[in-house]
């Protein structure tokens, strides 16, 4: 049980980081901090336009390749891997 | 037979005979291999199915198209429907998985010890599901009267005899192998013109790179600003910053499809398929790649578009298109209706601006960008064939998961659940088959006959899913203490608000006149068109639920036990049992 709760704590940590960061790239820098970043250019791009359209996407796929890593690993530390 | 034609017939044709080779060799034997394909899907393979049962006609067909028009306020829909799905792979996937059962509603049951919030699930599936299908539908009969030229109920026919074959045949098993197949094609029929039409544009044949290149015409002007200079002479609004409502609706539609995708059903059950936790969070991850190729085109498939109809109506600035001279794919769509050109000023030339007074453009229908684009941009024949087997193989991929999330919960757990228990394998898959065929015959006649609000019913689906279905998955996993009767309190209240805001703006089950606010924008809850609402829904849902259980106590122990179990991945994945 204690096992299981320390296991179950970690996985929120990691959770909590990778909604930080969907958070960041796609209601921050997509929506709300628009504005100021499209000052930024990014080739043709508007930095907050680019945000918006690709670099929330490519963001949210890594997020989920690096859970699935992250979660790997704490199955195997916890001695709980399938 | 023109070249065009014949090229249409043999990838429409060729296509469904690979569907049909594959649903033959996958056929299902037993429920287990019906409900979830057997339990044996690499997580490679299930995240390719997973991208071909979500990329719908919607998003193949419609939401370049809606890019193209809204500019930087289409990113609801590019971020909603991919952010979704980190919610869906952290949040619901691995541990329902670990759970290993069949359907969405028979975890809720589970987990929430009641037949009631089993009923309510089956009820909020099947809205979800079937007005999602309509679309579907739909896009099949357009697909074949534009390209083949029948008649769009044959072309639906056709459609539904399709689907038929391979879903009541292979079940899970056989969609699950032909999704692999149409994501394929999709994805190639998708790409292929977006990457001429990049080179044309910019000289740069990767399209999301394209996007932010320069013009190949030696101006050295960006594309994006060209495009934003074009559009905002004719008084539209800037292409990349035009909102979509305000702020807050741009904040709240992204999440509410956000939510809505990590809560719709057909989509959940795909992970039911593969052998374990492990390959359930992998799979996620591989969907997305798959879903993001084509999400990170469609941006830049919305821009070019825009610019090339921009273009073939004003060549030169100040020298617009002659309409007797218009180009041939101009007058194929003027013949469906979808294009509409009226000579308001009798100059016999079109004058295409934001002012609608002046505006000879009066319709522009923005479902045709997609499929016009390689006409509209001069492509070769056999490149314009592939759309339509891609927009084709979308709307059917998807509307086979659907069947399958529709025909799973109504033998599964209306009738082996609740009315029949004692219905035996054999005939628990017979049931399924049949009523699979059922639900095919309603979304063909809805297809036939699309009710009055079949466009509001997307706003429904996503909204349904959003206020009832997420909620009351992520209160089950994450919330050990939460109850049955809290969460049948808080899918209803979900449910009743967003019901209520959208028929308090739509019109009651969207009959026109019945809307007591009307669609006036005034009249939003801070400025929140009613398809954004389902986030607000679910905030309901959330709060609703924590009160009661505050109220009436925490779930038994066992109930509390069990979900320690599904938190951890040992203890061997319950290998999704027969029962």
């Amino acid at each position: 049980m204690e096992n299981n709760s320390s296991y179950w704590q970690a996985n929120l940590r990691i959770i909590a980081t990778c909604l930080v960061i969907w958070f960041v790239v796609s209601y921050g820098f997509g929506l709300l901090l628009v504005e100021p970043l499209n000052t930024i250019r990014l080739g043709g791009y508007k930095l907050g336009f680019w945000f918006a359209q690709q670099g929330s996407i490519v963001t949210f796929v890594a997020l989920v390749f690096w859970y699935s890593y992250k979660m790997n690993k704490l199955d195997k530390e916890h001695g709980i891997e399938e | 037979m023109d070249e065009l034609k014949l090229y249409t017939y043999i990838a429409v044709f060729g296509s469904f005979g690979l569907y049909f080779a594959i649903a033959w060799w996958a056929r299902a034997g037993s429920t287990k291999e019906f409900y979830i394909a057997g339990g044996g899907i690499t997580p490679l393979q299930n995240g390719m199915a997973i991208a071909a049962d979500w990329m719908s006609a919607a998003s193949f067909i419609s939401m370049a198209g809606l890019i193209a028009f809204l500019g930087y306020g289409g990113s609801v829909f590019l971020m909603g429907w991919t952010g979704g799905y980190v919610l869906l792979a952290m949040l619901l996937a691995p541990y329902m998985r670990k759970h290993g059962k069949f359907t969405v509603p028979e975890f809720i049951f589970d987990r929430y010890y009641s037949k009631t919030a089993r009923v309510v699930a089956v009820a909020c599936l099947i809205i979800a599901s079937l007005t999602y299908i309509i679309g579907q539908m739909k896009g099949v009969g357009v697909a074949f009267s534009r390209f083949l030229e029948v008649d769009y109920g044959l072309g639906l026919g056709i459609g539904m005899g399709v689907v038929w074959v391979y879903a009541v045949l292979g079940g899970m098993k056989g969609i699950t192998y032909t999704q692999i197949a149409q994501y394929v094609v999709l994805i190639f029929a998708y790409t292929i013109p977006a990457i001429f039409i990049s080179m044309q544009l910019t000289g740069n044949p990767i399209p999301q790179l394209g996007l932010g290149s320069t013009l190949a015409d030696g101006s050295g002007v960006y594309l994006l600003d060209k495009l934003d200079l074009v559009v905002t002479e004719l008084g539209f609004k800037e292409y990349t910053t035009g909102q979509l409502g305000n702020n807050a609706n741009m904040i709240a539609y992204t999440l509410s499809l956000m939510i809505g995708t990590a809560g719709l059903p057909h989509v959940i059950m795909r992970f039911f398929t593969v052998p374990s936790v492990k390959a359930a969070r992998s799979s996620a991850g591989y969907a997305l790649v798959f879903i993001a190729l084509l999400y990170t085109v469609a941006p830049a498939v919305g821009a070019m578009a825009r610019l090339n109809l921009m273009n073939t109506i004003e060549p030169t600035a100040g020298e617009n298109l002659v309409y007797e001279e218009r180009p041939q794919w101009f007058k194929d769509w003027e013949k469906t209706g979808l294009l509409k050109f009226e000579d308001k000023n009798g100059d016999g030339k079109i004058q295409y601006t934001a002012d609608k007074a002046t505006n000879e453009m009066v319709k522009v229908d923005r479902d045709i960008m997609v499929l016009a684009n390689p006409a509209i941009a001069n492509l070769p024949n056999w490149v314009i064939a592939l759309v339509a087997a891609g927009g084709l193989a979308a709307a059917l991929s998807t509307a086979a998961g659907l069947l399958l999330a529709i025909s799973s919960s109504i033998s599964h757990d209306l009738m082996k659940g609740i009315l029949t228990p004692d219905l035996s394998e054999k005939n628990e898959l017979l049931s399924s088959r049949i009523v699979m065929t059922i639900a095919i015959l309603i979304s063909g006649y809805l297809g036939l006959n699309p009710p009055g609000f079949a466009a509001g019913t997307v706003a429904l689906a996503f909204g349904l899913a959003a206020s009832s279905i997420f909620p009351a998955l992520m209160m089950g996993i994450f919330s050990r203490k939460m109850s049955g009767t809290a969460a049948i309190w808080g899918m209803c209240s979900g449910i009743g608000i967003t019901m209520l805001y959208v028929f308090m703006h739509k019109g009651i089950m969207f009959i026109p006149g019945t809307s007591f606010l009307g669609g006036m924008d005034p009249n939003w809850f801070f400025g929140i068109s009613p398809n954004a609402f389902g986030a607000v829904g679910a905030a309901v849902n959330f709060t609703v639920a924590f009160a009661v259980c505050r109220i009436t106590g925490p779930a038994p122990i066992e109930i509390q036990q069990m979900v320690d179990n599904f938190r951890t991945p040992m203890g061997g994945v319950n290998a999704a049992h027969d029962h």
